[in-house]
């Protein structure tokens, strides 16, 4: 059975289209990843799968139910953990998951004894009768886990899981996302735009921009596609270095950037010489050259010509940059 | 009922672990209550008033701190908002209803205590209450403030983006509907059209109800002021609710 169809959902607000068409299915007990650069639509396909926010059109059903006619089951069958910060502060840890029991009305020797087991499973157990106010960014994100698991919901929702977290915490929580899924084999659907969280933890993962799903598979197989490595040369003769090479047979997909040029092909180790000849031979300067692996950065690059991290520092990133450089 | 328990025991829960919010909420009611009170005692006489100006505006403290409090409990849902928490009760299996209803028990239950708390101090201050029954009738005006005024505040809340109109709201709506309440004068002594403003404001009633309860005497018949008051608790959860419903974040 599938966890979540989804069917030409679309939203609009006013003339500003988020979300755009979007269609897609995923299987029970996958981790599905949406990613993409801020803005892309994510959290905004989140809040209507989880009915925070109604459709402009198309449709969806989450664990079978339809998630615009059947809102309470829909609500019942999925735990959440936002973008941003849902706890009460205010409240210790064990009251803050209590609160949570009560409103999903778990009855109460189930709940004490759930609490205390998610707690344990986090690590917080120590520290439950601590106030919230007084907890790192790294256990508020491990508790709001917790509580999301306690009605013991069929899929979870992460927006963002590992948002504004030191490398350390993030990559912990990696490690509790990926038990949670192996042993009680929960359905998880993630946003994210770091391309390391999706590739370690998701099974499919589907690239999103500008509201539109752009690329939908396995990490493997997006990186495959682009080819099983990439060269990257940076040179002021871009187009001519392009005309010069575009028609070598080994060479899957090549494509001119803002100061870069990239190759996709197999075995570049073996190609890369005959490259750099072809070049010198035409008089073309190479400034710097370079082989990996293909990432879904890559990928990203690839289907919209664009790199997810400018995006990142766009805006207020952006003014905060310009305003240290002028001082 | 469950669903209205929870959000009430996590109002009454924070309520309570707030000492400063507490203690600084009785600054302002304190404060009128000795300055007004001790101040105007000598010199200002209202006829049939046994107990003194001091007695006069005892059940007007009151009933300021209660409609303070819960005016306040019910703007506090924009912290929610604003602090994500209000996500979290929302996305659940749970009527809207039911939140409201349990922001608005949990809000009056507060803004209850908080009355109670200046009627304590005034004990201190001379007041002498007529009978245990009268007692109850007060109580039961300070819960009916409490929850209109907590309905309202949620009503508020659920238009508002941030705390930003707070000050706005609190200088042109809250204070008008206390100074226009007949919580600090007698209605009678007032200019015609200013009486028909204090008998439009739904705090008069409340007042004059605690003065009848803590006195055994007002200007308006208890039986009207409860049946306004009611009338007017009705009202304001009927708008709050719908009101809060529509909220979207």
């Amino acid at each position: 059975m599938s966890a979540i169809t989804v069917e030409n959902l679309t939203k609009k607000f006013g003339d500003f289209t988020a979300v755009k068409n979007l269609s897609f299915i995923i299987k029970s007990g996958e981790v599905f990843g949406l990613l993409g650069p801020n803005g892309a639509g994510k959290t905004t396909t989140m809040s209507m799968l989880s009915t925070m926010l109604k459709p402009s059109s198309g449709k969806a059903a989450v664990n079978g139910f339809d998630i615009i006619t059947n809102e309470d089951d829909v609500r019942k069958s999925i735990g959440i953990v936002f973008q941003d910060q849902s706890l009460d502060e205010e409240l210790t840890a064990y009251e803050n998951m209590d609160f949570h029991g009560r409103l999903y009305r778990i009855p109460k020797s189930t709940r004490q004894k759930k609490i205390m087991e998610l707690l344990k499973l986090v690590e917080l157990e120590g520290k439950k009768d601590n106030l919230v106010k007084t907890y790192s960014g790294g256990m508020r994100r491990r508790l709001e886990i917790a509580r999301g698991l306690l009605h013991e919901p069929k899929i979870l929702f992460l927006d963002e899981p590992t948002l504004g977290l030191d490398p350390q915490t993030r990559n912990h929580l990696w490690d509790y996302i990926e038990r949670l899924n192996r042993e009680k084999g929960i359905t998880i659907i993630l946003t994210t735009h770091y391309m390391e969280e999706a590739d370690k933890l998701c099974n499919r993962i589907a690239i999103i921009d500008k509201g539109r799903i752009i690329a939908l598979d396995t990490s493997e197989k997006l990186k495959n596609d682009i080819g099983g490595d990439v060269i990257t040369i940076v040179s002021s003769e871009r187009d001519k270095l392009y005309s010069v090479i575009q028609y070598l047979p080994e060479i899957k997909n090549i494509e001119v950037h803002d100061s870069f040029l990239t190759i996709g092909l197999e075995n570049a180790e073996k190609h890369v010489a005959q490259i750099v000849n072809m070049a010198s031979e035409t008089g073309i300067p190479i400034d710097s050259i370079s082989i990996h692996k293909p990432t879904l950065e890559d990928v990203f690059l690839h289907f919209t010509g664009r790199i997810i991290r400018e995006e990142e520092a766009s805006g207020k990133e952006q003014m905060r940059l310009m305003h240290r450089v002028r001082k | 009922m469950d669903i209205v328990y929870t959000l009430w025991l996590r109002n009454v829960k924070r309520y309570i672990r707030s000492k400063s919010r507490m203690i600084g909420s009785l600054g302002m009611p304190v404060f009128l209550l000795l300055v007004l009170g001790f101040g105007l005692n000598s010199v200002v006489a209202i006829p049939g008033m046994e107990q003194g100006y001091i007695g006069f505006i005892i059940p007007g403290i009151i009933s300021m701190s209660v409609l303070f409090t819960s005016v306040f409990a019910g703007i506090q849902v924009i912290w929610d908002k604003q602090f994500g928490f209000l996500k979290e009760t929302l996305v659940a299996p749970v009527s809207r209803l039911e939140i409201m209803l349990g922001q608005t028990f949990g809000g009056a239950t507060t803004a209850v205590i908080q009355g109670l708390i200046i009627f304590v101090l005034s004990l201190f201050m001379g007041l002498e209450v007529s009978s245990i029954p009268g007692f109850l009738i007060a109580i039961i005006f300070m819960i009916l403030i409490g929850l209109s005024f907590t309905a309202f505040g949620i009503a508020i809340a659920s238009r508002m983006e941030d705390m930003h109109g707070f000050q706005l709201i609190m200088n042109f709506v809250i204070f008008p509907i206390f100074g226009l309440s007949g919580a600090l004068f007698p209605i009678e002594s007032l200019p015609g059209w200013v009486r028909y403003l204090t008998l439009l404001d739904p705090l008069t009633y409340g007042v004059e109800g605690i003065r009848y309860g803590l006195l055994g005497s007002s200007q308006i018949d208890p039986a009207i002021s409860f049946a306004v008051l009611s009338g007017f608790t009705v009202l304001m959860v009927a708008v709050g609710s719908y009101l809060f419903r529509k909220i979207s974040i």
